[in-house]
C-alpha cells in the first residue's frame, strides 16, 4: 500500500504538562510528517480529528503518541490503517516525573552540559514509532487452498465417544480411530461405575452401551475399529493421515528422527549434514520421508486425542511387602474390576472372597504417596470395588487402608454414603505387610485411626494403582514432523500428555491437536466425558481459524505468519530445531517447509535465524532493527557527560504490562532505557542487540517470563532460548573488547512490577561502572 | 474450496459471570466464531482469581493468564462486556431467549483515561471489597491495577456528598457523571452459560473457630490478598491485630467443608491452597513454622502429589492429621491456639501460633441468590446440568466445587454445549 502518514500526539493525562510540546512535534516534522495534537484525543473530538483525516486526506499509517497500547485498543483502532503507538504516558512521563527530571532552564538549553532526559526519551520513543511504522505492512492472512473440517478422535473409549458425540452434534463429521476390535474402551469393561451426577451417592450402571447407541444414530460419525494412526502429516485444517492395522509394517510409517548419538561417528565428533541424512535414512529405512504425503491418506482438519490409558504393571519386588507377585489374591484394582465384571469375585482357588482389604497406598514410614499416576479416581475406585464385595456376600467385608482419602468436591457424597455401609472399614494406615496365613492372608497396618497396629484376615488383597497415560509407551498421533512424532517435553508430567498452563488447560505444543481424558491427567468417566467436549470445542476452533487464515491461542486472531526469504537460507535448521511447535520441516538439504496453520506466531524461529531471512508483515528484523537504530545516542561531541543509552527489549505478554503497571503506580526507573516490545522473548534476535552496541549504546537487557520446569512463557520456551542467545552474545562481546555484564537477561512475573525499578536501575548502575561504551561517537 | 459444509450458524450466547469460567467460555465460543455477550455483576473481570496472589503448583500469577484473556477479548469484536450488570429475567426456550438485563450505574463512563484526578480529589474512604475489608480506599477507585475494563469506579456510598462532586471537578475529561441511572437492556440469544461462580464460606458462621472474634484469626482468601503485591499490606504478610511478621502460622482445613453443619461437600481447592500459602509463608519468613491441620490432605494426581510431597519435606512445615475442634486467643498477646486431636495417635494437640488461617471453601453464589429463570438445583445451591433440555448450562463452580485446570476444562466444554444449541436451531 501507499503509505500516508499522520502522527497524532495527545496532550492529556500529564504528557503536555511534562513534555516540551513544540520540540516533539518538530520530530515529525523535520521527517515532513503532519502532525497534530490534541488535549484528549481518545475522547470523540479527539478520533474525529483522527477520522477526518484518513477520510479527507488518506491518511493510513498513524503514529498515535498517548497512553499505553493496552488501553484505548477499541479506540484507536481504524479500519485498513497501520498504526503504532507510542506509549508517552505509563512510559515516560507517569514513570518520569520533573520533580526528578527537572526541565532544562534557558540558560541551560544550550549549554553542552545539560540534557532533558524526559524530554530525549519522549523524542526517541515518538521516532521509533515512526521508523516501524515505515517497515511494516498490513497482513493478509494465510488461506489454505483445501480446507477439511473434518474430526479425527483417536480413541474409541468414553472419552473418544463423548468428543466424537459433541463434534457431531455441532455439524461437523468425524471419524473415530480404535486399535482395538470393537469400541467402548475399558468403560465398556466394568461391572459399575461412579456416579456422574448430583446427588452423587449411589453406583451406577456403565453409561458406555448408551452412549454407544447414541453414537450409532449419528450418519455423520464412523468409526474404524482395529485401526492406528500410521502417520498424520500436513498442518491442521489440511492433514493428510494413514491409518493401518495395529502390527503392520507399511512404508508411510512414521519416521524417527536420528538419535542424538547418531549424529557423531566414532570419534565423537558431529557429523555434516549429508551424512547424518544418510544415517537418517538407514534408521528408518523402509519408510518414506515425511515430506512426501500419502497420496491416498485421508484429510482431517483437526485432532482430539483421546488414547487413553493401561493399568499399571508394578514390576520386580518393588511391592514385595505388600505380596504382589508372590500371593496370587493379591492383585491391582483393575484385575479386581475384570473379575467383578465377569461374575462375583472369587479367589485364585475358585472361594468366595468375603473379606477384601484394599490398599490405597504403597509407602511405608513417612511415605504417604499413592501409587504412581494416581488420581482422586483411584481413591473413588476403591470405595467403588469395596461395594462389589459387599453386593456379592450379605455377610461380606471390605477394608479400606488410606494415608488420604481423595474424593473431592461433590464426590465426598459417594464416600458418605459408602460410609453408611456397615460392611464397609475404612481408616487411615499404612499396610506394612501382607503375608500367608493358611488359605487367606493377614494384612499387617500400622498408624490407623483405630489404635496402633492392626491386623486383619484377608481373601484378598487390592492395590489401588494408577492409570498409565498410552502416551508413556507410544508417540500415538504419529506426527510427520520433523521434531519427532511424540507430543514434546511431556516427561515433565510423567508422560501425561497435559498443558502446563493452569489457565489454558488445553494448550499445548503440537497445533490442532487437542488431547482428552486419561491420556492427560488419571480422571474419572465423569472429568473424561467433560474434558472430551472441552477437547471437541478446540479441535473445532481450530478449524475455523485456520479457515479464517488467524492465528489460534495465545495470539488468536493474528492474521500475520512468518515469511521465509529463501534465496538466503543456509539451511542452518536451527528455526526447525527451535520452533516450540514443531511448525517447521526441513527437507534433506535442511531448508524449512513453513506449515503455517500449525504455528502460534510467536516468532522464535525469526530470533533464532542467523541470516535474518524470516519476519512477518507487521513485526520483523527490520522493523525492530530500525526502531533500534534510531534511538539517539548522545556522545562526548554533544555533551561534556553524555547519557547512557541502553536498550530493554521487553516481552509484550508480561514484562510489558507489568512496566505499564508500574507506571500507573508512578514508580520511577531510569530515563536513560528504551524499552521495545517484542512478541515473545523467542523473537528477539541477537542482531538487535550487537546493531545496538555498534552504534553506541552502553547496554541492553531482556525482560521475559520465568522458565524452568513451571516455565510461565506462553510460547513454552522463548525465554529460555534467548537466554541461551544471551549468554552466547557475551562471547561476541568480548571479542570486541566489550563486557560481558553489558548485556543480560532478567525473569519478570507480570505481579512483579515493584521490583521492575529496582532491577532496571541495578543494570543501569552496572552499565556506569562499566563505563560508555567506547565505540560511542564512531 | 472446503470439504464439508459444516460453519458456525447464526444465533449468539449469553454468558454470565465474567470470572475465569465465564471468561474462558465466551472467549471459546467467539474465538469459533460465535457473538457472544459477557455479564459480569462487578465493576471488573476475573472474579475471584483476580484476588488470588498464585495458582498452585505452578506458583505463577494469575494476572498472567487473565492479561492474556483480556488482550483476546480486545482483539476480539465478536465479543461484548457488560460490566455492572445483573440478568433479571429470562424468558424463552433454547435457541431463543429474551433476556433482560439490567445495568447499574458506574458514574464514570467511556472518556475516563484512568489518570486517577478523581481519586486523589476524593477525601471519603471507604472499606476494600476487592481486600475483604483489611484496607480502605477512595470513594473513587480503580478496582486493581490490571482491571479490566480499565476505567475508574465511583462508589454509590459517596454518591450525594460533596466528595462525588470534588470528584466530578477534578476530571479534566467529563468522565465522572453523577447523574448515571441504572439502566436495562434486553438481549436475544440462543443460549445460556450460568458462571455464576462461589463466594467463600462465611467463616463467621463457624462458631468455633474464631473468626469474626480474634483478629489473629483469618480466612484463606484474606491471606490471598494479603500476600499479593497489589493487596492491603503491598504483599507483606503481616497480622491483623498489629502488624507483626509472623513466626507461626495455623492452617485450619476443612472449615466448614466436609462438615454437615456447614458445607457436606469438600470445597476442592482448600487443601492445594494452604500448600500454596505455606509456600507464601516460608519464602517471606525463612525462620517461621507453619502448622496444617487436616482431614485427609486432597492433593490428587501427579502434579499436586508432587506439590505437597515437596511442601511436606520442609522442615518447618507441619502436617498434622486432625479436625481442629477450638480456637481461642491470649488477649494479652493476640496469639492463637488451636486444638485438635491427632486422630493417629488420639492425643490432644494444642498449638499456640501467632495466626490462624481458616481453609473456608466455597459456596455458590446461587446458595443464597437464586436466578431469574428455570433452573435446577442440588441441595447445596450449585446448578445441575440438564444437558438433555439443554439450552442453558453451568459452567465451573456454579456446577460444582473444583480448581481452575478443571474449571477451565469444564468452561471450554460448556461452549461447545452453547454452540451445539444454535446449531440446532
Amino acid at each position: 500500500m501507499d503509505k500516508k502518514y499522520g502522527v497524532y500526539i495527545c496532550t492529556g493525562c500529564g504528557i503536555g504538562d511534562a513534555l516540551e510540546m513544540e520540540e516533539l512535534c518538530g520530530v515529525p516534522e523535520e521527517e515532513g510528517l503532519p502532525v497534530k495534537t490534541h488535549p484528549f484525543l481518545c475522547g470523540k473530538e479527539g478520533v474525529e480529528l483522527i477520522k477526518k483525516d484518513i477520510a479527507d486526506d488518506g491518511i493510513n499509517t498513524l503514529v498515535i503518541a498517548a497512553c499505553s497500547p493496552r488501553v484505548n485498543f477499541d479506540v484507536f483502532k481504524f479500519d485498513g490503517c497501520i498504526v503504532d503507538r507510542v506509549n508517552l504516558r505509563e512510559q515516560v512521563v507517569w514513570s518520569h516525573p520533573r520533580s526528578e527530571y527537572p526541565r532544562l532552564t534557558e540558560e541551560q538549553k544550550d549549554d553542552e552540559e545539560h540534557f532533558d532526559s524526559l524530554q530525549m526519551l519522549a523524542e526517541d520513543y515518538l521516532k521509533m514509532g515512526m521508523a516501524k511504522v515505515e517497515k511494516i505492512d498490513l497482513p493478509e492472512p494465510y488461506k489454505l487452498e483445501t480446507l477439511s473440517k473434518k474430526i479425527m478422535v483417536i480413541g474409541g473409549g468414553i472419552t473418544g465417544i463423548s468428543a466424537a458425540l459433541d463434534a457431531a452434534k455441532a455439524g461437523y463429521d468425524v471419524t473415530i480411530v480404535e486399535k482395538e476390535s470393537s469400541i467402548g474402551g475399558y468403560a465398556a469393561k466394568i461391572r459399575k461405575q461412579l456416579p456422574i451426577q448430583d446427588p452423587y451417592e449411589a453406583l451406577i450402571p456403565p453409561v458406555i452401551e448408551a452412549k454407544i447407541k447414541e453414537l450409532e444414530s449419528y450418519d455423520n460419525i464412523s468409526v474404524k475399529t482395529d485401526t492406528v494412526v500410521a502417520r498424520l502429516a500436513g498442518e491442521p485444517g489440511d492433514f493428510t493421515v494413514t491409518l493401518k492395522k495395529p502390527g503392520e509394517k507399511i512404508e508411510f510409517d512414521v519416521p524417527f528422527p536420528l538419535p542424538e548419538e547418531m549424529k557423531f561417528d566414532e570419534n565423537g565428533k558431529e557429523l555434516d549434514v549429508e551424512d547424518q541424512h544418510k544415517r537418517y535414512l538407514e534408521y528408518n529405512e523402509g519408510k518414506v520421508d515425511i515430506l512426501q504425503f500419502d497420496p491416498n491418506g485421508e484429510k482431517f482438519g483437526a485432532v482430539v486425542l483421546a488414547a487413553g490409558w493401561r493399568p499399571f504393571e508394578p514390576e520386580g519386588d518393588e511391592l514385595e511387602h505388600l505380596g504382589y507377585g508372590a500371593l496370587p489374591d493379591v492383585v491391582t484394582n483393575h484385575k479386581f474390576e475384570e473379575m467383578a465384571a465377569q461374575g462375583k469375585i472369587v479367589t485364585s482357588d475358585g472361594k468366595e472372597a468375603k473379606s477384601v482389604v484394599f490398599v490405597q497406598s504403597p509407602g511405608k514410614g513417612d511415605d504417604d504417596a499413592d501409587f504412581d499416576y494416581c488420581g482422586s479416581v483411584t481413591s473413588l475406585v476403591s470405595l467403588k470395588q469395596a461395594k462389589y464385595v459387599r453386593e456379592d456376600y450379605d455377610d461380606g467385608k471390605a477394608y479400606i487402608f488410606y494415608q488420604h482419602m481423595r474424593t473431592p468436591g461433590l464426590l465426598e457424597n459417594f464416600y458418605k454414603s459408602i460410609q453408611q455401609d456397615e460392611g464397609i472399614f475404612l481408616t487411615k494406615g499404612e499396610v506394612i505387610s501382607v503375608s500367608k496365613n493358611g488359605d487367606g492372608m493377614i494384612v499387617e497396618a500400622d498408624n490407623t485411626l483405630l489404635g496402633e497396629k492392626v491386623k486383619v484376615k484377608a481373601d484378598m488383597v487390592v492395590l489401588a494403582t494408577g492409570m498409565v497415560p498410552a502416551t508413556v509407551d507410544d508417540p500415538v498421533v504419529n506426527m510427520a514432523y520433523r521434531q519427532g512424532p511424540a507430543f514434546r517435553d511431556i516427561a515433565l508430567f510423567d508422560g501425561f500428555c497435559d498443558s502446563n498452563y493452569i489457565c489454558f488447560p488445553y494448550e499445548t505444543q503440537r497445533t490442532g491437536i487437542y488431547a482428552a481424558g486419561a491420556v492427560r491427567r488419571s480422571m474419572t468417566m465423569e472429568e473424561s466425558i467433560e474434558d472430551a467436549t472441552g477437547a471437541a470445542l478446540k479441535a473445532i476452533q481450530c478449524i475455523e481459524s485456520v479457515n479464517r487464515g488467524v492465528a489460534v491461542h495465545p495470539r488468536s486472531g493474528d492474521m500475520t505468519f512468518p515469511d521465509f526469504f529463501f534465496q538466503r537460507c543456509t539451511q542452518c535448521k536451527r528455526c526447525t530445531d527451535e520452533c516450540p511447535f514443531g511448525a517447521l520441516d526441513d527437507d534433506e538439504k535442511g531448508t524449512p517447509k513453513p506449515n503455517p496453520a500449525r504455528c502460534r506466531r510467536c516468532g522464535t524461529c525469526m530470533g533464532a535465524c542467523p541470516e535474518r531471512i524470516i519476519g512477518f508483515a507487521d513485526y520483523n528484523i527490520d522493523s525492530i532493527g530500525s526502531m533500534v537504530k534510531i534511538i539517539g545516542v548522545p556522545s562526548e561531541d554533544d555533551y561534556d557527560e553524555p547519557p547512557l543509552r541502553i536498550l530493554g527489549l521487553v516481552c509484550e505478554n508480561d514484562a510489558y504490562p507489568a512496566l505499564d503497571i508500574a507506571g500507573l503506580n508512578r514508580l520511577t526507573y531510569s530515563a536513560d532505557v528504551r524499552f521495545i516490545p517484542v512478541r515473545c522473548l523467542g523473537s528477539m534476535n541477537v542482531i538487535w542487540i550487537k546493531d545496538a552496541m555498534a552504534q553506541g549504546m552502553d547496554g541492553a537487557f531482556l525482560l521475559g517470563c520465568k522458565h524452568g520446569d513451571d516455565y510461565q512463557c506462553h510460547f513454552i520456551k522463548g525465554s529460555e532460548l534467548s537466554d541461551v542467545r544471551i549468554q552466547k552474545i557475551g562471547d561476541a562481546l568480548s571479542s570486541l573488547a566489550l563486557e560481558e555484564e553489558r548485556v543480560a537477561q532478567f525473569q519478570v512475573a507480570i505481579d512483579e512490577y515493584d521490583k521492575l525499578p529496582q532491577m532496571i536501575n541495578d543494570f543501569v548502575e552496572i552499565v556506569e561502572g562499566l563505563g560508555p561504551n567506547p565505540f560511542k561517537g564512531f | 474450496m472446503t470439504e464439508n459444509k459444516a460453519a458456525p450458524s447464526n444465533g449468539s450466547i449469553l454468558v454470565v459471570g465474567g470470572g475465569i469460567s465465564g471468561l474462558t467460555t465466551a472467549l471459546e465460543a467467539a474465538e469459533v466464531g460465535y457473538e457472544v455477550f459477557l455479564v459480569e455483576k462487578n465493576p471488573y473481570l476475573g472474579g475471584r482469581v483476580a484476588q488470588l496472589n498464585k495458582y498452585f503448583p505452578k506458583l505463577c500469577p494469575p494476572s498472567c493468564g487473565l492479561e492474556i484473556n483480556f488482550r483476546r477479548i480486545k482483539d476480539n469484536p465478536k465479543i461484548s462486556v457488560f460490566t455492572q450488570a445483573e440478568v433479571e429475567k429470562v424468558e424463552g426456550a433454547p435457541g431463543s431467549y429474551e433476556v433482560a438485563v439490567k445495568l447499574s450505574p458506574r458514574y464514570v463512563n467511556e472518556n475516563c483515561t484512568c489518570c486517577g484526578d478523581c481519586e486523589a480529589a476524593c477525601n471519603t474512604e471507604i472499606s476494600s471489597d476487592f481486600n475483604f475489608g483489611m484496607n480502605k480506599i477512595k470513594g473513587a477507585y480503580l478496582p486493581f491495577e490490571m482491571a479490566f475494563p480499565a476505567r475508574y469506579v465511583i462508589s454509590p456510598q459517596i454518591i450525594g456528598t460533596e466528595d462525588a462532586q470534588k470528584c466530578k471537578e477534578a476530571c479534566n475529561y467529563d468522565a465522572v457523571d453523577l447523574d448515571m441511572e441504572a439502566e436495562s437492556m434486553n438481549l436475544q440469544v440462543g443460549a445460556i452459560v450460568w458462571a455464576t461462580g462461589w463466594e467463600p464460606y462465611d467463616a463467621t458462621k463457624i462458631d468455633n473457630l474464631g473468626f469474626g472474634q480474634y483478629p489473629n484469626v483469618i480466612t484463606n482468601m484474606m491471606m490471598e490478598r494479603l500476600a499479593s503485591p497489589n493487596g492491603p499490606t503491598k504483599g507483606k504478610i503481616t497480622r491483623p491485630s498489629d502488624a507483626k511478621e509472623p513466626e507461626s502460622i495455623a492452617f485450619v482445613q476443612c472449615a466448614g467443608s466436609r462438615d454437615e453443619n456447614y458445607l457436606p461437600y469438600c470445597s476442592y481447592i482448600c487443601c492445594m491452597a494452604s500448600l500454596k500459602q505455606a509456600t507464601y509463608i516460608r519464602e517471606a519468613y525463612p525462620d517461621a513454622k507453619v502448622y496444617i491441620f487436616y482431614i485427609d490432605i486432597r492433593s490428587p494426581g501427579q502434579r499436586y502429589e508432587k506439590f505437597y510431597q515437596t511442601i511436606k519435606e520442609d522442615e518447618n512445615v507441619f502436617l498434622i492429621k486432625g479436625k481442629v475442634a477450638e480456637v481461642s486467643e491470649d488477649p494479652g498477646t493476640g496469639n492463637i491456639t488451636v486444638v485438635a486431636e491427632n486422630a493417629v495417635t488420639g492425643e490432644k494437640i494444642k498449638q499456640t501460633v501467632e495466626m490462624a488461617v481458616l481453609a473456608t471453601g466455597m459456596q455458590p453464589t446461587t446458595a443464597t441468590d437464586k436466578l431469574p429463570s428455570d433452573l435446577k438445583y442440588n441441595e447445596d445451591g450449585f446448578i445441575i446440568n440438564d444437558f438433555e433440555k439443554g439450552g442453558m448450562f453451568a459452567a465451573g463452580c456454579a456446577n460444582k466445587p473444583a480448581d481452575v485446570v478443571s474449571s477451565n476444562q469444564n468452561a471450554t466444554g460448556m461452549a461447545l454445549k452453547a454452540i451445539q444449541t444454535l446449531v440446532k436451531r
